[in-house]
């Protein structure tokens, strides 16, 4: 990892709590990510991973807890408010647009920065026009960088799946967010397309600097990219530290490397 | 006072004719998911089919008794509608499987048009005679209690009576006998009732016959009040609020959601109707509808709706 | 000339975004605008444009104002006549009620009337869909249905809702023969469509069509469910609201509550359908075929029952309509949920390779 450097905490969760009727998803987490590093969520199956994300960008209100983004504190945080914020998802089952084309998808990450009132887009006027050059250009950096150019114009819903995750990541990315939130990235796909994502991963963070959190089941990845690493179990925390101290903590192996691998 | 419990009790006439066709909505939603909107189109074409073969069949037949007459035309008519029932998920449900409820909702009411003029074209558009010995004359009641006593239809009770006893049988229908259990099997989860063995598009069929059934003795009913005639089949659009106000999934709310809009409806235009040019009842339903929907959307009884990401 | 792209070659965003982007099309587009303006008064007579052209152009107006709620934001209605109701007996109000209201003036207050109505009675879509919504819309129908019959004022006293109207005057041209009324809808007609293609293919048709495909998803990147609706309801309600001015003003002279009943809702729900949902084109099929179906019905119904020695009456005509119709949306949502407009589409698809299989 080249000259990128870690920086102070920009994202800092406080004894967040959820629950759904009876069923308790989180149990009193703490963790904070800092600026620039790629932070992973791992633990079994129902360890509470996704719903951690969907907590994170104000999908779910979580019924005790603080979310603090850049000293900012966000009780009530609602994903309309995260977006603002500066946090882009992805998710788990892909969630695209899929009567749109891969270009239009890509553009709806552009809305929070377009201004162009509706009266100047009925008619197309001046700063209407400008506004979708100016954004389009921006989409195809995205586009190049994701290596996606051959399919900008085609409707979504009949991309193989390995390319639709792509897209979703692009989608995220035209957010420039500051903080970019994957949900299994690398599900599903085969070890080249797990490559791809994985470098793609790896650039965004050392290119934009764009601070990561992931949730990943592949432990090889999760090893290999992530600076720090949270661990879940049965929505409770039972490690947290580097790749290295995570993999010798013995509630860690107990819970999940003892028991798959 | 007497006025009062007179307009009460009228409103509870036509609230259990509602609970019938909201009954029907029901059924159909809960097994399949789709909302019915052909529910309407089903009483009225239920309607023409009674009202015309026991016409018909005394001239074909050459027989000279109404009782016989009624009772045959009343097998054919139920012939007729799980015909009806097969073709709906033959040729129109069995594509439309796993499609958004919007998709199919539109799906229904272009099934609803499709009846309305089929049923026209065989049967006719006039307005037909349903006469299946529906008591006509008024009763008094409760003379004693008040002065000049309260007036009631007999035919409304009638009605309401026949009204009960299919919601009870329905009841037991899908309580105690197998079929029923594995309609209500299918209504909870699909796959886990197909992979028990339950054959879904054969539930789906029976669950459209039974509610080609009530639509026949709504049909029936409303038919030997107002006779059988295309205004029926607008029915659905007053049975609507109710289910929404019952509840989707919900037996009881049918019934209970069809007694409140009946009496809401009756004592609005009486009560309310005078001060703003008469004529509330039928967007009355509706706005009590729209408020129950904003507060409290799935319904009095119906199951919450939970969205999951 | 061969219909396809070979050899153009975009070099900047500009040109890649234009309208049409495809020069054939931008031609063929001027071409049928020029035909309709120019050659069309020409060679039509009084009948075709009453029965067949003025309501094409008004419903294709209505069905894009479904097509922009349905179609593109996902939002289901079925009461799209009552916001035409609410824009005819607006734009008739500020008429009569308005000294030295232009006519034109009158139309577009209607449309914004219609438009305020349309938000109020969306806002249940933030918290409902699907059918729920669609109760929500039938509130409004029946809600408009009865305030234009019994609320005296909104009709100027006028017994049982019945309205009428001179003939209009825009800007010193009175709009009184069929061509003159024919021109003025098609002026209008050609700017609102524009319109709505600018809008949705800009930043504002894409809100739309997220909420539409996956309404999470699309809060997540930053886009408010809450504008998106109830901007989808209110242009939606606002071209409604000018076609229901117009219907009434222009093609009707006088009209009745009636005019804008729910089986008006029902008629521009099933265009949007057949034409197709989420295509502009779609919304000018949609309402062609609406209008033409029941005139071509007419004429070849009592020739086909004549061939079998049967007689046809008016009755059996409207039955066998409203039956081609419920056939023909179970046929287009079972078969292609995209409607005419997309086996337009398609077509040009195959059209671009020709005459080549692939």
């Amino acid at each position: 990892m080249s000259g990128r450097k870690i920086g102070e905490v920009i994202l800092d969760l406080k004894n967040i709590s959820l629950s759904f009727g009876g069923v308790k998803a989180l149990q009193d987490i703490s963790f904070d990510v800092r600026e620039h590093e790629i932070r992973a969520i791992i633990g079994p199956n129902g360890a509470g991973k996704s719903s951690m994300l969907n907590v994170i960008n104000g999908v779910y209100r979580p019924q005790e807890g603080d979310i603090i983004l850049r000293g900012v504190h966000h009780a009530n945080m609602d994903s309309y408010g995260a977006a603002k914020a500066g946090l882009a998802r992805t998710f788990q089952n892909i969630a695209l647009f899929k009567g749109m084309s891969v270009l239009d998808n890509i553009m709806t990450g552009r809305n929070l920065k377009m201004k162009a009132n509706m009266l100047q887009q009925a008619f197309w006027l001046g700063p209407a026009q400008r506004e979708e050059l100016e954004h389009r250009a921006k989409v195809e950096e995205i586009i190049d960088f994701l290596e996606i150019q051959h399919i900008r114009k085609t409707p979504v819903g009949r991309l193989p799946y390995g390319l639709q995750k792509r897209v979703d990541l692009a989608r995220a990315l035209a957010m420039e967010p500051q903080v970019l939130l994957l949900d299994e990235p690398m599900a599903g796909m085969n070890v080249e397309e797990k490559q791809d994502m994985c470098r793609f991963i790896l650039d965004v963070n050392d290119q934009f600097g764009t601070t990561v959190v992931l949730i990943e089941h592949d432990m090889g990845v999760v090893m290999d990219i992530s600076d720090r690493v949270v661990v879940l179990d049965y929505g409770k925390k039972i490690g947290d530290g580097t790749p290295d101290e995570v993999r010798a903590n013995p509630d860690v192996i107990s819970a999940y490397l003892g028991a798959s691998h | 006072m007497a006025f009062f419990l007179e307009t009460l009790l009228g409103g509870l006439m036509s609230g259990m004719l509602y609970s019938l066709v909201a009954l029907g909505f029901v059924l159909i939603y809960k097994a399949s998911g789709v909302f019915n909107f052909a529910q309407g189109a089903m009483v009225l074409f239920a309607a023409l089919s009674m009202a015309r073969f026991s016409e018909w069949i005394p001239e074909w037949l050459g027989m000279d008794n109404l009782f016989m007459a009624n009772v045959l035309a009343f097998a054919v008519s139920v012939v007729v509608m799980f015909v009806v029932a097969w073709l709906i998920e033959r040729l129109v449900l069995r594509h439309l499987v796993n499609q958004e409820g919007a998709t199919l909702l539109m799906a229904t009411l272009g099934i609803a048009y499709f009846l309305d003029g089929v049923g026209q074209t065989i049967f006719g558009s006039d307005i037909y005679k349903i006469d299946v010995g529906m008591p006509k004359e008024p009763v008094m009641m409760l003379e004693s209690v008040f002065e000049g006593g309260i007036l009631i239809n007999k035919e409304d009770f009638v009605a309401a009576f026949i009204s009960a006893l299919l919601v009870v049988a329905l009841s037991i229908f899908f309580q105690k006998t197998s079929t029923g259990r594995a309609l209500r099997a299918v209504a909870d989860d699909h796959q886990a009732a197909q992979s028990i063995g339950i054959p879904l598009n054969r539930s789906w069929v029976i669950v459209w016959c039974v509610a080609g059934i009530t639509a026949l003795v709504a049909g029936v009913i409303w038919g030997s009040k107002l006779g059988a005639q295309f205004s029926l089949s607008t029915v659905a659009l007053r049975a609507l609020p109710v289910v929404i106000l019952g509840g989707l999934t919900s037996v009881p709310g049918a019934i209970i959601g069809g007694l409140i809009i009946g009496v809401g409806e009756k004592l609005s235009e009486v009560y309310l109707g005078p001060y703003v040019g008469g004529g509330i009842e039928i967007w009355f339903a509706y706005m009590l509808a729209l408020v129950f929907l904003l507060f409290r959307p799935q319904g009095l009884f119906g199951e919450k709706i939970i969205d999951r990401v | 000339m061969f219909y396809r792209e070979n050899g153009q070659f975009k070099t900047s965003y500009k040109s890649d975004q234009q309208i049409f982007p495809i020069p054939q099309d931008r031609w063929a587009i001027l071409a049928i605008i020029a035909i309709a303006f120019f050659v069309i008064p020409l060679m039509v007579d009084e009948y075709l444009f009453r029965a067949i052209l003025i309501p094409f152009l008004i419903l294709s107006l209505a069905a894009l104002g479904v097509n922009i709620l349905v179609g593109y934001c996902g939002q289901i209605t079925l009461g799209a006549g009552a916001f035409m109701a609410v824009g005819a007996y607006a734009a008739y109000n500020f008429l009569i009620r308005v000294s030295g209201m232009p006519a034109l003036g009158a139309i577009l207050l209607g449309g914004f009337t219609a438009a305020a109505v349309g938000i109020v009675f969306g806002i249940p879509s933030l918290r409902v869909r699907g059918l729920y919504l669609a109760v929500a819309t039938l509130a409004a129908q029946f809600f408009w249905d009865w305030a234009f019959l019994r609320v005296k004022w909104f009709t100027n006293d006028a017994s049982s809702g019945s309205v009428s109207v001179a003939d209009i005057d825009v800007f010193g041209w009175i709009v009184n023969t069929p061509t003159d009324k024919y021109l003025f809808c098609l002026g209008i007609l050609v700017i609102f469509s524009l319109m709505a293609k600018n809008l949705v293919r800009g930043n504002m048709g894409r809100q739309w069509m997220a909420i539409r495909d996956m309404d999470v998803a699309a809060t997540v990147i930053g886009i408010r469910p809450l504008y998106a609706k109830l901007t989808a309801f209110a242009v939606s309600s606002f071209y409604l609201g000018v076609a229901g001015a117009l219907w009434g003003m222009i093609n009707l002279g006088s009209w009745e509550p009636a005019a804008f009943s729910i089986d008006r809702s029902f008629q521009l729900l099933f265009m949007v359908i057949i034409g197709g949902m989420g295509a502009i084109a779609g919304s000018f099929f949609g309402a062609a075929f609406i209008v033409i179906l029941p005139i071509f019905l007419n004429q070849i119904l009592p020739v086909i029952g004549g061939l079998f020695g049967l007689e046809v009456s008016i009755a059996l005509v409207s039955h066998v309509e409203i039956m081609i119709f419920g056939a023909l949306i179970v046929f287009f949502l079972i078969v292609e949920p995209h409607g005419i407009a997309r086996l337009w589409s398609t077509g040009r698809e195959k059209l671009r390779l020709w005459p080549f299989p692939h």
